[in-house]
C-alpha cells in the first residue's frame, strides 16, 4: 500500500509541476481523486488492526496533496494572468476614440462671457427685433433725419419707415418705455450696416448696456468698464476714456483698453499706441431719456456699446472678420470646451 | 479734415512739436489719424549755386557744373547735369551723395505712385558726379508750391535761397500735415481754423483772429436783390456785389496753401472762394453779375421736370425736392452743390455775385445722392454750416479781394435770414454738472475752460451763464458743457466708482434664452458646430432649393439698397444657408460634418408693419456613414431637451427627398421637417456626399416649460425581454411600437434594433427585433417572473396577430 501511495505522490507531484493551466490542474486533481479512491478501496483487503494506521495515512497524503495542489493552483492562476497580460498587450500610441463634439461659435461664446460678468452686476438681458422703425433706430435716439450721424451709419431700408437696425442700442428706448429705473439691462444681437470690405461685415454682432437711475456718474461707467476689461480680459488690463460723439449719449467717450498683446508697451496688434478701441459709451443724453417717458432731471444713466466680433477678434487673436461667417467646422471646433 | 501745422501756426503760436499736438488733439476730442511729413521723400536736398560749367568731354549734352552747397556740404562739388537750363550763378536744389528725391520716371510711378530715388555718386560717361541737380517734379512739386517747379529742366529758385539750406525748408515741403477725424457734432471744426480755435484752447495760447475788415465803396451799379422762396431749405443767404473785377496771378501764398490741400489755382475770384471753405468752412460761390438776367436771385425749389448744366459741363433734370439759384429766369446753381456752366467766372468776368449761405443739410445730402452730384462744398454742406459764419466767410472773403487786388466791394449788400442771430445764452447749475462727471471739478477751472473756448462763462455762486459761440449749434444743455468741460480739464480726472448711489436689481437669462443656451449646448453634444449666417440672402437661393412660384418662403421682405442681389432678401427658412455652409465645408475638404444655426427668419406684414420676426433652429448633416436616422436622432434630442414627444409625418417639400423626409409635429401641428437634400439638388451641385437637413419652430419650443418632474424609483428591476417579429413589407415601425406599446400596460419601451430580409424570410416581408422593456408598478411586491413575462408576451403576440398579421419568427 506504502508503494501504491508513494508512487501516486511520484506521479501527481511530476505532473503537477508540469500543469500550467487551470485546466490541466482540475483535470490532474480529479485524475488524482479517482486514483485515491483506488487506493483507498485497496483497504478493505487490509487486515483490520492495521486498517486505522493506513486510514491515518491515507489522510495525511491526502489533506498535503490538496495543499500542494492549492499552492500550485496560485501559481498557475498567476502564470496564467502573466499569459494574458502578454497576449493583450497593445500599442498605447495608438489613437484614442473620442466622442466627436461640436463647439459653440466663438461669438457666441463671447457673448456668454459678457452675459455672464455683467449678469452679476445686474443686468437683465433683453433682445429686440432686428426689424426697426426708423423711430426706434434713429429719431428716439436723438438722431433726427436730417442729423448727419445718419451718414456715420449706411443703413439698410426696407421701407420708407422700416430699417435692419444699424445698433443693438435701438433696444434701449423699448426697455426703457416699458420699465422704470432702476434699470440695468443688456441688450446682444445682430445688427446691419451696409459696408463689405476687409475689415468690415455687413451684418454683425453687438452688446449694448444701459444702467439709468438716480446718481449715476461718469465715474459709474468708468468703474463698470474698467470690471468688464479686467474680467474679459486680464486683471491687469486698463481702461482710458477720450471724447467722442455720439447722438443718444452726452458726454460720450470712446473706450480704449490697454493692448493685452503688448501689455501698453505697444505693438502691431495696437499699432504701436499700446490701446486698442474697443467700444463706445456716453452718459444717456437727456433728450433720450425725455423720449421714453424718463425725467432727466431725476435720473441719469450711462449706455455703452461694443462689436462682440471686436472683443472675439482681440480675445483669440482672429485677424479676418470674413472668417467669422463661412462656418468651416474646423475653425468652429477650435472653440471646443 | 486735413490740417497743415504751418497753416495753425496763422492763427496760433504752437511751441509743441507736431506729435505732442497730435496728442493734445487726441485728447479733447480730435483723432489725428494720420500725421504726415510733406517732406518725407525727400533727404540730402540742398540750396546749391552753380559756380561754373564746362561742357563734358565725351556728351554734346551733358555739362560738368561745380556747385557750391554752403561751408557743411561742401564748397566745390562736382556735379554732371544734362538740364539745358543751367547757368552760372543758378541757385536750384542740389541732391547730395546718398541722397532721396521722389522718382520722376512715369514707368515706376505707374507700379508705385509713392516711389522715391536714391542718389549716389557715380561716373557719366567717365566723368565723376558727386550729386545730381534737381527739377521741380524731383521735389514732388508744382508751380503752385513754389513757381517755376513745372519748367522742364532745373529748378531755378529765387537768388535770395540761401546757399546750403535744407530745400524743404526753402519750397515749402517742412511742414506736417494733420489728418484729423471730426466727429459729426463738430461741423464748425472742418476747417484749418476751427481746428486752431481748438489748438489754441488746448495749448492755453490766445488765438489769433483771420482779417475781416475791408472797404464797402459806394457803387452806381443798380442792385442785385435777393428772394428765398423756400426758407426752411435756405435759412440764411447773403449777398456782395463786387466790380471790377480783374483776371490776373494769385499770390504764391495762397497758391502753396490751396496746393497743399491738393486744390490747383484756377484764377484769383475762385481760390479765394476755395480758400474761404478751407480757412473757415464756409462755401462760397460767385456769379458772373451780368450773367444774372434780371439782376435778381430767387432761392426756391426746382420746378418738375426743370433742367441746369452745371460747371462741369453735366446736364441734370430736377424734381421739387432740389433747391435751385435763380435768376429772374432761369436756374443759375444748384444750391449748395455745384454752379451753373451759364453763370461761371470767365476771364473776362468784370462784376461778381459773392455768395455765402445756409442750406439745409440734408436737402443737400438727398439732392447730391439723388443726382450723383457731389462737391467739396456739398459735403461741407452735408455736414452743417452754422449762419454765423455765413457772414464771417463773407467778410473774409471780401478782405482778400481787397488784399490781392482783384475787384471793389461795393456797399450792395443782400442778406435774407429766417433763423435768429442773437447769442443765444444758457444758464447751468455747477452741481449739476459735476454730478454727472462724477467729480468736483474747480471753479477756476471751469471758468478757465470755457473762455478759452469761447463760451463767455460768468459764475455766480452756483450758477453758470454761458454765451454759446455762433459756430457751436451742437451746444444745448448742460450736459453739452459738462463735455466741454471734461474733455479739456482731461479724462484721466475721471476715477472709477461702482454705482455708489444706484440700487441693487436682478440680472440674469429669461427662462427662454437659458432653455435656448441649454439647446445650443444639447446640440454641441451631439457633434453639431454652431454656425452664424447673415440673415440675408439671394433670390437665387429660393430657385437652388426648388421653389415653386407661390411658395410661401419666397413672400420675403426686400431689402430696397441691397449690396448686391446676393444680399437681398431676408432669410424666410434657414435650410438655404445651411445648405450653403454644407457645400462650402465640402468644396475645402471637410468631408464629414454637423452644424446647427439658431437665428430668426422674417415674414413681412402690411406696408411700413415690422415684419414678424420667429426664431428658428436649423440642424445641417453631411458626409461620412449619416442617414436620415442620425437626422432622426438629434431631433428626437432636441424634443427631450424640451420634454415633449415629436409626431412624424411624409413631408413634402421641395429642397427634401420625397421618399426620406419627414415633417415635426408638436401638438398637432407641424413645425418643421427634416431628411435628405433632394438628390435632384445635390446632382446640380456637384455633391458627391449626402446632405441631411433639418428645421425646426423654436418659438413654440422655447415656451415649453414641463421642466424636469421627478418620480420614485420602482422597487423592482425593469425586465428586457427580445421579440424577431415577421412583418408585412409595407407594415411600418411605428404601427408595430404602438400595439406592442398598449398590449401591455407594464411595457414601458420598445425599441427595434434589428431588420432582416432575405434568408429564411419569405419575400415580401421582413424580420423586426424589438426590445421589450416591462417595468413593474410602484406597488408591485415581486419581480415579474418568468412565466408572468411569458403570460404579457403571449398576449402582446396575439394583439399584433390580430391586429397587423404579424407573427413571432
Amino acid at each position: 500500500m506504502q508503494t501504491k501511495i508513494e508512487s501516486l505522490r511520484a506521479e501527481i507531484e511530476t505532473a503537477m509541476e508540469q500543469a500550467t493551466t487551470g485546466r490541466g490542474l482540475y483535470e490532474l486533481k480529479v485524475k488524482f481523486q479517482t486514483e485515491l479512491k483506488g487506493v483507498m478501496s485497496g483497504m478493505k483487503d487490509l487486515p483490520k488492526e492495521e486498517r486505522p494506521t493506513f486510514g491515518k495515512i491515507v489522510n495525511e497524503f491526502k489533506s498535503a496533496m490538496e495543499e500542494k495542489f492549492e499552492a500550485r493552483a496560485i501559481v498557475v492562476r498567476q502564470m496564467e494572468m502573466e499569459e494574458k497580460y502578454a497576449k493583450e498587450r497593445i500599442d498605447i500610441t495608438m489613437p484614442g476614440k473620442k466622442y466627436t463634439a461640436g463647439a459653440l461659435h466663438p461669438i457666441t461664446l463671447v457673448k456668454n462671457e459678457l452675459i455672464d460678468i455683467f449678469a452679476g452686476m445686474g443686468f437683465k438681458v433683453f433682445e429686440g427685433p432686428e426689424i426697426e422703425t426708423d423711430y426706434y433706430n434713429f429719431t428716439a435716439l436723438n438722431t433726427p433725419k436730417d442729423h448727419p450721424a445718419r451718414d456715420m451709419q449706411d443703413t439698410f431700408y426696407l421701407a420708407e419707415n422700416l430699417l435692419l437696425r444699424t445698433q443693438t442700442s435701438a433696444g434701449q428706448i423699448r426697455v426703457m418705455e416699458k420699465e422704470t429705473p432702476p434699470i440695468k439691462i443688456l441688450s446682444p444681437g445682430r445688427v446691419f450696416r451696409s459696408d463689405d470690405d476687409a475689415t468690415h461685415s455687413p451684418m454683425f454682432h453687438q452688446m449694448e448696456g444701459l444702467v439709468v437711475d438716480k446718481g449715476i456718474t461718469l465715474c459709474d461707467l468708468q468703474g463698470m468698464l474698467a470690471e468688464f476689461a479686467r474680467k474679459m480680459f486680464t486683471s491687469s488690463t486698463k481702461v482710458r476714456l477720450r471724447p467722442s460723439y455720439f447722438p443718444f449719449t452726452e458726454p460720450s467717450v470712446e473706450v480704449d483698453l490697454s493692448c493685452s498683446e503688448c501689455g501698453g508697451k505697444g505693438c502691431r496688434l495696437c499699432k504701436g499706441t499700446g490701446w486698442i478701441e474697443v467700444l463706445g459709451a456716453g452718459m444717456v443724453n437727456r433728450h433720450v431719456l425725455e423720449n421714453c417717458g424718463v425725467d432727466p432731471d431725476e435720473y441719469t444713466g450711462f449706455a455703452f456699446g461694443m462689436g462682440i466680433e471686436r472683443i472675439a477678434m482681440l480675445k483669440y487673436g482672429i485677424n479676418n472678420i470674413k472668417t467669422l461667417f463661412e462656418n468651416d467646422v474646423r475653425f468652429i471646433k477650435q472653440f471646443e470646451n | 479734415m486735413k490740417a497743415p501745422l504751418s497753416w495753425l501756426k496763422d492763427y496760433v503760436e504752437i511751441d509743441v512739436s507736431a506729435e505732442e499736438l497730435a496728442n493734445k488733439l487726441f485728447s479733447c476730442g480730435f483723432e489725428v489719424e494720420e500725421l504726415s511729413y510733406l517732406g518725407s521723400k525727400i533727404d540730402r536736398v540742398v540750396v546749391g549755386e552753380v559756380k561754373a560749367l564746362t561742357p563734358h568731354p565725351d556728351s554734346d549734352h551733358m555739362q560738368i557744373c561745380v556747385v557750391d552747397c554752403g561751408e557743411e556740404h561742401g564748397r566745390e562739388i562736382q556735379i554732371v547735369t544734362g538740364a539745358s537750363n543751367v547757368y552760372v550763378g543758378m541757385k536750384t536744389p542740389c541732391a547730395l551723395d546718398n541722397s532721396v528725391v521722389v522718382e520722376s520716371n512715369p514707368a515706376v510711378l505707374e507700379k508705385n505712385p509713392d516711389a522715391v530715388k536714391k542718389i549716389k555718386k557715380g561716373k557719366l560717361r567717365g566723368v565723376e558726379s558727386f550729386g545730381m541737380l534737381c527739377s521741380g517734379e524731383e521735389l514732388g512739386i508744382n508751380d503752385d508750391f513754389y513757381p517755376g517747379a513745372e519748367v522742364d529742366g532745373l529748378l531755378d529758385l529765387d537768388k535770395s535761397a540761401p546757399v546750403g539750406e535744407d530745400i524743404r525748408k526753402i519750397v515749402g515741403l517742412d511742414d506736417w500735415i494733420f489728418d484729423i477725424s471730426i466727429t459729426a457734432n463738430r461741423p464748425d471744426c472742418q476747417c484749418i481754423f476751427g481746428i486752431a480755435r481748438e489748438v489754441a484752447a488746448v495749448l492755453k495760447k490766445p488765438l489769433k483772429q483771420p482779417n475781416i475788415s475791408f472797404t464797402a465803396k459806394k457803387t452806381s451799379a443798380k442792385p442785385i436783390t435777393v428772394e428765398v422762396l423756400a426758407p426752411e431749405l435756405c435759412p440764411r443767404y447773403v449777398g456782395r456785389y463786387v466790380e471790377n473785377v480783374k483776371d490776373g496771378e494769385t499770390p504764391a501764398w495762397m497758391r502753396r496753401r490751396l496746393a497743399i490741400s491738393g486744390i490747383r489755382s484756377i484764377s484769383p475770384i475762385v481760390d479765394i472762394t476755395n480758400f474761404v471753405l478751407l480757412e473757415l468752412g464756409q462755401p462760397m460761390h460767385a456769379f458772373d453779375a451780368d450773367d444774372l438776367g434780371d439782376r435778381k436771385i430767387v432761392v426756391r425749389r426746382a420746378e418738375q421736370g426743370e433742367k441746369i448744366v452745371t460747371l462741369d459741363e453735366k446736364e441734370f433734370t430736377l424734381t421739387t425736392e432740389n433747391l435751385v439759384i435763380c435768376d429772374g429766369k432761369k436756374p443759375v446753381a444748384l444750391a449748395g452743390i455745384m454752379g451753373g456752366l451759364n453763370s461761371e467766372i470767365k476771364a473776362t468776368t468784370k462784376n461778381v455775385f459773392f455768395e455765402s449761405a445756409k442750406f439745409a443739410r440734408d436737402n443737400v445730402r438727398k439732392t447730391s445722392r439723388a443726382l450723383g452730384q457731389s462737391s467739396d462744398s456739398s459735403s461741407r454742406f452735408e455736414k452743417g454750416v452754422d449762419a454765423y459764419t455765413n457772414e464771417f466767410g463773407m467778410s473774409r472773403a471780401l478782405h482778400l479781394i481787397e488784399e490781392l487786388g482783384c475787384g471793389s466791394v461795393t456797399e450792395l449788400c443782400q442778406d435774407v435770414c429766417a433763423v435768429s442771430l442773437a447769442p443765444r445764452t444758457m444758464t447751468a447749475s455747477i452741481t449739476k454738472i459735476n454730478a454727472l462727471l462724477g467729480i468736483q471739478v474747480p471753479n477756476a477751472e471751469m471758468q478757465s475752460i470755457l473762455e478759452r473756448l469761447d463760451f463767455k462763462p460768468q459764475i455766480d455762486g452756483d450758477k453758470l451763464t454761458v454765451e454759446i459761440p455762433g459756430y457751436r449749434d451742437d451746444v444745448d444743455g448742460y450736459p453739452d458743457l459738462a463735455e466741454e468741460i471734461i474733455r479739456m480739464y482731461g479724462y484721466e480726472h475721471i476715477l472709477p466708482t461702482f454705482l455708489d448711489s444706484a440700487r441693487v436689481t436682478g440680472g440674469g437669462l429669461t427662462d427662454e434664452q437659458k432653455r435656448e443656451l441649454h439647446l445650443k449646448n444639447l446640440l454641441c453634444v451631439q457633434g453639431f458646430s454652431e454656425a452664424y449666417n447673415y440673415s440675408f440672402y439671394s433670390p437665387k437661393d429660393f430657385d437652388l432649393m426648388k421653389l415653386a412660384p407661390e411658395a410661401e418662403e419666397r413672400r420675403a421682405v426686400k431689402i430696397r439698397n441691397p449690396i448686391s442681389e446676393e444680399l437681398s432678401v431676408m432669410r424666410t427658412f434657414l435650410a438655404p444657408s445651411m445648405l450653403q455652409n454644407a457645400v462650402r465645408n465640402i468644396r475645402r475638404g471637410n468631408d464629414e460634418g454637423r452644424e446647427f444655426e439658431i437665428a430668426n427668419v422674417y415674414f413681412p406684414m402690411q406696408e411700413n408693419v415690422q415684419p414678424k420676426e420667429c426664431k428658428r433652429l436649423v440642424l445641417g448633416i453631411w458626409g461620412g456613414e449619416n442617414d436620415f436616422f442620425d437626422m432622426k436622432g438629434a431631433m428626437e434630442r432636441v424634443a427631450e431637451n424640451f420634454h415633449v414627444t415629436f409626431g412624424l409625418e411624409r413631408a413634402k417639400k421641395s429642397y427634401l427627398h420625397p421618399g426620406v423626409s419627414a415633417n415635426v409635429l408638436l401638438d398637432g401641428e407641424v413645425i418643421g421637417s427634416f431628411g435628405e437634400l433632394d438628390p435632384a439638388i445635390a446632382l446640380s451641385l456637384g455633391l458627391d456626399k449626402k446632405v441631411f437637413l433639418g428645421e425646426l419652430d423654436l418659438d413654440k419650443l422655447l415656451q415649453k416649460d414641463d421642466g424636469v418632474v421627478y418620480t420614485n424609483l420602482p422597487k423592482f428591476p425593469a425586465v428586457e425581454r427580445d421579440l424577431a417579429l415577421l412583418a408585412d413589407e409595407k407594415l411600418t415601425c411605428a404601427e408595430i411600437e404602438d400595439v406592442l406599446l398598449h398590449s401591455c400596460k407594464y411595457v414601458t419601451k420598445a425599441r427595434l434594433f434589428d431588420v432582416y430580409r432575405g434568408g429564411q424570410v419569405p419575400e415580401g416581408k421582413k424580420s423586426m427585433a424589438f426590445t421589450l422593456t416591462f417595468t413593474p408598478d410602484m406597488q408591485a411586491e415581486k419581480a415579474f417572473t418568468p412565466e408572468t413575462l411569458d403570460g404579457f408576451v403571449k398576449k402582446i403576440l396575439g394583439n399584433l396577430k390580430f391586429k397587423l398579421g404579424v407573427e413571432l419568427r
